[in-house]
């Protein structure tokens, strides 16, 4: 029998979605027409740009890093919130609703710390025809300056007040969007719930300065000669916004339904966000570098992959890794991984040699011809002495008629024997960094061995030495 | 003005050489070099680097590249090989560090080494870099280098770094050798060999030019200088002469003025003294210098270019690389060639008579009785390699010469006579560019520790 396919369908706090990709509330949601047509791209909603009192923006906004053969790894802007005029922004909101009334319309809301401000706006988004409300309690720039954004997010105190400000008024779904700027976001996450909103959102931008340009001294981005603190993110940032949803949804005074933001960039993200308890993800980054069309691979990546994975819907899968994560002192200290070399796919390269040297614990070694393949070997080499040896190497351009066709012996494999790293498993830790730095796919792999030991965590251990010290 | 070429004084007939002899392989705009520097990987102990005769730290200047440290990296190159800016133009690289180069296991294209050193050198020099010293204090050790040619530049470049007095002596107008006046022109053009070059003069080394070592008289007026001379005046001599003419084209008619063998006729059109090529063309040989003859001719509007060789593709002694680029400029081989006689009229060739040749049972090459035939042509140019000087090396007071090569000790270049130093292609037979500058500069070193042993001695 047909599996039918997965229903990307979504019910977020209330909130329905026909999927979980929405735009946050940036520059790709400023305006009616933008977010009409991120709808017909295929977004299943969006979080308009913050509306609230009007301001005056800048010029220039943004800055970024690059990694490397990829723009835009890292992106900050210095923008504030929307400089359109509130009744231009709440006419547009309905128009959008109007015509798209099956898609999710948020309304991001700040305004002063002043509850008769928050019951006007919230009201006036709502009449206006929002699905749900979300707080912007995270601006890390400017707005902050002025008492709001993170100024509100960073105090526990003010998060729970205004939430129960906006909850006393709101009829659709608060949601409030978490600030990373802070030593623990399950604080904040708590103040919100027990203010009684309905879900969060996480994270807004990390605070920043991008980078300095060396010639005029002046940091990114330049407005006249100055720069100042900017919100940080793009795909750098998703393992600290993994990392702080992982925080949130493990914790029982925290947990609510989550809009996971913070380098969502392709679907495999969504899922990670997703399999850490996200309802719906949040994009702005690689919307802004690609534009709207970047959904359609993110609904059909997901779609596919659950259809692989049998689910039929993103409650099948949503916080299954939540029970994956655990503190340090439960991992099993007997459990271990030793690196492998596939011979026939090394090119090589020694990247592997040279980081467990100078990275890792010195245990992979260029001895594959002189020594013997298995068991000990001690002809440990140093980087500097085989680099020495090379140095010291006469070599010649090879000239047909000069040279006689010697043969030469590269082993049984692609690259010369000499040049394939052995690992030395009874040293080796199982660190990871080789297989991290290895070019090749699939090269190097960690495999488990069998230590021999029954499990035992940092926990036990010490509960026992505790136990039998006292005995 | 014989050959009257310097960087100022460049003609039309070089801007017209210029015209038709573009980059083989244009340089890269800044932002392509990063993209491509940011694709190495970094190897440790990389193989390219041991691949490079002069072993040239190549993902240290590719990395230096990456980073924005554009002068560090001329300056790492320079510090393996004075040459750099040449070499990333003449060198063989598909042999070298591109064929080594780890991405082609990966499926993937190697790095444009080449091309990255290009970027790093042109860049050093359009911002007015020069030369680094490696010693501020001015030594008395003197050290004489007969040519001019890459091995010598190296070894004279290595010497005065360090603070040492070297004269270089030379037979021709212009320094460079090779360099200057064989190389393909979309490859490396003479003005930018001669550019290089007088970076290592403004080092303070002095060029000698018109100078034939023990030769009959000297060009210019410069007289012949002796062996006995440099020996006299010199604490060290270091030869690098290279190769002397090129082998004749030993057959009825070869000595036809329209008979012009590729060295010469590479270094006619390089100087510009010839800039169009008329009707048909033979090139006889199938070696690297052939295939820059034949491709040149083509580019100089050569109707019909022929390579004729006795063998076949596969024992031709040119890079598999230069192979592919002829075919691409048009050029014809005719394998199984031998090339017999040369036919002309009072004025000019008018075919060349061949026969067939084959391999008997043995493996040696024969010819096929009553195969003869003709091939038209208006010119004739024979590539069959050069000739070492050995009338010259026989002068070198006990200095071992085999088979018309100086024998030398490979790490430090020094000969049976402690005095003497070689390098380059009267050592190795003919080779690259990047194995003479290799050689002068393993001598040059070698000679300095001499020198500076004697010093605190």
């Amino acid at each position: 029998m047909l599996r039918s396919a997965p229903n990307l369908a979504v019910n977020f706090a209330g909130i329905q979605s026909p999927n979980p990709f929405w735009l946050a509330s940036a520059p790709p949601t400023n305006s009616g027409e933008q977010v009409m047509r991120a709808f017909d791209a295929g977004w299943g909603g969006a979080v308009w740009k913050t509306i609230g009192e009007p301001v005056t923006n800048v010029s220039s906004r943004y800055s970024s890093i690059d990694g490397k053969g990829q723009r835009m790894m890292g992106f900050s802007n210095i923008e504030l919130i929307s400089d359109r005029p509130l009744e231009v922004n709440l006419r547009e909101i309905a128009e959008v609703k109007r015509r798209f009334p099956m898609h999710a319309v948020i309304v991001s809301l700040m305004v002063e710390s002043k509850r008769e401000a928050w019951h006007r706006i919230v009201q006036q988004a709502e009449d206006a025809g929002a699905d749900g409300l979300e707080l912007n309690f995270g601006c890390p720039h400017g707005m902050n300056e002025r008492g709001m954004g993170s100024a509100v997010g960073q105090v526990p105190e003010y998060t729970e007040m205004i939430t129960a400000w906006v909850k006393e008024k709101a009829r659709t779904p608060v949601i409030v969007k978490l600030t990373p700027n802070i030593s623990d976001i399950r604080v904040i996450a708590r103040a919100a719930k027990r203010g009684g909103a309905d879900a969060l959102a996480a994270i807004n931008t990390i605070s920043s300065i991008t980078s300095i340009d060396l010639d005029t001294f002046i940091p990114r981005p330049n407005v006249g000669g100055r720069s100042s603190h900017g919100g940080y993110c793009g795909p750098a940032v998703k393992p600290i916004a993994l990392n702080m949803v992982e925080q949130v949804m493990s914790d029982r005074e925290s947990t609510l339904p989550i809009s996971g933001i913070g380098g969502v960039a392709e679907w495999r993200d969504a899922a990670e966000f997703m399999l850490l308890g996200a309802g719906t993800v949040q994009v702005c980054t690689a919307a802004m570098h690609y534009g709207y069309r970047i959904v359609e691979d993110m609904i059909d990546g997901l779609t596919n992959w659950m259809s692989e994975k049998g689910f039929s819907s993103i409650e099948e899968f949503r916080g299954r890794s939540l029970a994956k994560v655990t503190e340090w002192k439960h991992l099993d200290l007997n459990y271990k991984v030793v690196a492998r070399i596939d011979e026939a796919k090394c090119i090589g390269c020694g990247l592997c040699y040279t980081a467990c040297w100078d990275g890792a614990h010195q245990c992979i070694h260029l001895d594959r011809v002189t020594g013997p393949v298995d068991g000990p070997v001690e002809m440990h080499a140093k980087p500097a002495t085989i680099e020495e040896a090379s140095r010291r190497s006469l070599t010649v351009t090879p000239i047909a008629k000069l040279d006689p066709p010697a043969a030469r012996d590269h082993g049984p494999f692609a690259t010369p024997l000499a040049r394939i790293p052995r690992v030395d498993e009874t040293e080796c830790v199982g660190c990871n960094l080789c297989s991290l730095v290895c070019p090749v796919e699939e090269c190097i792999t960690m495999i488990e061995v069998d230590t021999g030991l029954k499990p035992e965590t940092w926990d036990e251990r010490s509960r026992a030495t505790v136990e039998g010290s006292t005995c | 003005m014989e050959g009257g070429l310097t960087v100022q004084n460049m003609a039309s007939e070089q801007r017209e050489i210029e015209r038709l002899f573009p980059d083989l392989h244009p340089p890269l705009a800044r932002q392509a070099a990063v993209i491509e520097a940011d694709r190495c990987l970094n190897c440790f102990d990389a193989p390219c680097t041991g691949a490079c005769p002069t072993h040239i730290d190549v993902p240290r200047f590719i990395k230096k590249i990456a980073s924005g440290n554009l002068r560090g990296a001329a300056l790492s190159l320079l510090d393996a090989n004075v040459l750099a800016g040449s070499c990333s133009r003449v060198c063989p690289v598909a042999v070298l560090c591109e064929g080594a180069c780890v991405m082609h296991r990966h499926h993937q294209r190697p790095i444009e080494i080449a091309r990255l050193q290009r970027h790093a050198m042109d860049s050093f020099h359009a911002s007015g870099g020069t030369l680094p010293s490696k010693s501020m204090e001015e030594r008395t050790g003197r050290i004489a280098c007969v040519g001019a040619g890459p091995a010598s530049l190296a070894a004279a470049a290595e010497l005065r770094q360090r603070g040492f007095q070297v004269t270089v002596f030379e037979k021709r107008p212009l320094p460079g050798g090779l360099n200057t006046y064989g190389i393909a022109e979309y490859k490396l053009r003479a003005t930018d060999s001669l550019s290089e070059i007088e970076w290592i003069a403004e080092l303070g080394v002095e060029f000698r030019y018109g100078v034939d070592i023990e030769g009959d008289i000297g060009v210019e007026g410069n007289g012949a200088v002796s062996l006995a001379d440099l020996e006299r005046d010199f604490d060290f001599v270091f030869v690098g002469v290279g190769l002397g003419a090129m082998h004749r084209l030993g057959v009825p008619g070869g000595d036809h003025p329209g008979v012009v063998d590729a060295l010469q006729f590479i270094e006619d059109y390089k100087l510009g003294a010839i800039t169009a090529v008329r009707g048909r063309v033979v090139v006889v040989g199938a070696g690297n210098t052939a295939i820059d003859a034949a491709n040149a001719a083509r580019r100089l509007g050569a109707s019909e270019v022929r390579i004729v060789y006795r063998r076949t593709e596969e024992c031709m002694s040119a890079f598999d690389f230069e192979y592919e680029h002829a075919k691409q400029e048009g050029v014809q081989f005719q394998w199984w060639t031998q090339l017999v006689a040369v036919h002309a009229s009072e004025t000019a060739v008018e075919w060349v008579e061949c026969m067939t040749t084959k391999t008997d049972s043995q493996g040696r090459l024969t010819v096929v009785e009553g195969s003869n035939f003709r091939i038209p042509c208006e010119l004739v140019i024979p590539a069959l390699g050069q000739s070492p000087l050995l009338e010259l090396l026989a002068k070198l007071r006990d200095v071992q010469v085999e088979n018309g090569r100086v024998v030398v000790d490979r790490e430090t270049g020094q000969t049976s006579n402690r005095r003497y130093f070689a390098g380059g292609d009267c050592v190795n037979g003919g080779r690259e560019v990047v194995d003479a500058v290799a050689d002068g500069k393993r001598a040059g070193m070698a000679i300095a520790k001499l020198l500076e042993v004697a010093y605190v001695a």
